[in-house]
């Protein structure tokens, strides 16, 4: 069972590169990238789970007490930053593709440029 | 690539990459275990050599601030890049006076009475990062929350005209540049790029951990600018600009 929370960060990625896949619209997309996105904070925050320990903050507990991995965490925090924002700056290119071709479905998009 | 080629791809390659990553996992450490010896290590130095009693805050603004300069630097291309996306082209046009959509009173109420409490947590938020949970990133975007609950509470205008975007854009800017000259004021007097060379006080005090809080501090700076400038930038689009053929309706 020790394998099953890596696999919910696979399952999150699938999820995340199908809802991709199918998209009909550019919002819908940034979205899904975004679930993607935090199936590496799954991925992260699993690797650095310790079984039983504390959060790895000095201030209620004594210095020595087990706590996770707060490496990972500090890696985590990056990894939401920088989903912020990208997901600003793909929501903004939409919002410009929006008003030059009047759609955000890929498939119109698609059909504009043939 | 078609609806059709993106499915039928994704169906090929998503086994393949299901089964190389069940293959992946098993061979990771096993949840839970307690082998983690680079976090082991980071604990150490966070608590013995630099006093802060926060780890993660010591793993982002101390023992790995190059990395988060490196992420500080993509939040500002964001910015910039959002920014220019979104500014007004030739065909569209500033309303004069955009029209308040109504607010219940309560709503406004809770707004004018959050507002400055939100305000008080984000500078909590960034002033404590070193102690306890949170720090610039977290307390910059609490900041830049509570600053929109104008917005929320129907006073658009205000919000646009209280801090203008130049101020804060250039506010964004000296928080950046703040962070790259605390990283040459390392090299000159610690020895190394981003090295913390302020005395690192005794744990658990709130000026502990060097350069910590002073990082923090610009980088909430920095953050609650950044996020403020994009709302702003989204917020033009819907509420300020139209198309110059744009009729109003009546």
């Amino acid at each position: 069972m020790s394998v099953l929370p890596y696999l919910v960060a696979g399952w999150l990625f699938l999820l995340g590169c199908y809802g991709m896949v199918t998209s009909r619209n550019l919002v819908h997309t940034v979205a899904c990238l975004t679930v993607t996105q935090s199936a590496t904070y799954v991925l992260l925050l699993t690797v650095g789970f310790r079984a039983g320990a504390s959060a790895p903050v000095f201030g209620d507990v004594p210095v020595g007490t087990r706590v996770v991995d707060p490496v990972v965490q500090a890696l985590t925090l990056t990894d939401i930053v920088v989903s912020a924002t990208v997901t600003a700056v793909l929501l903004a290119l939409t919002i410009q593709i929006h008003k030059r071709h009047g759609t955000v479905n890929p498939d119109e998009l698609r059909a504009l440029r043939n | 690539m078609s609806r059709r080629a993106r499915v039928v791809l994704f169906a090929l390659v998503a086994p393949v990459f299901s089964v190389l990553f069940v293959l992946a996992a098993r061979g990771l450490p096993s949840f839970g275990s307690d082998f983690h010896p680079y976090g082991d290590r980071a604990v150490t130095v966070a608590t013995v050599q630099r006093a802060s009693a926060n780890v993660v805050s010591s793993v982002n603004f101390d023992q790995r601030a190059v990395d988060t300069l490196g992420e500080e630097f993509i939040l500002f291309g964001s910015v910039i890049g959002t920014v220019v996306l979104l500014r007004p082209s030739p065909e569209e046009r500033e309303i004069g006076h955009p029209e308040e959509g109504r607010v219940l009173p309560t709503t406004r109420l809770a707004g004018y009475l959050l507002l400055p409490v939100s305000v008080l947590v984000g500078c909590y938020v960034i002033a404590h990062g070193q102690l306890s949970p949170g720090g610039g990133f977290q307390g910059g975007v609490v900041l830049a929350t509570g600053w929109h609950l104008l917005y929320v509470a129907g006073r658009y205008a205000a919000l646009r005209r209280a801090v203008p975007q130049t101020v804060l854009e250039v506010i964004e800017s000296l928080a950046v540049a703040a962070f790259v000259a605390l990283g040459v004021a390392g090299l000159g007097l610690g020895g190394g790029f981003l090295a913390n060379m302020l005395p690192t006080g005794s744990l658990g005090a709130l000026l502990s951990g060097g350069t910590v809080p002073v990082i923090n501090a610009a980088i909430g700076v920095a953050v609650a600018a950044a996020v403020v400038l994009l709302l702003a930038a989204f917020l033009e689009q819907t509420i300020i600009l139209r198309r110059a053929d744009h009729q109003d309706p009546p």
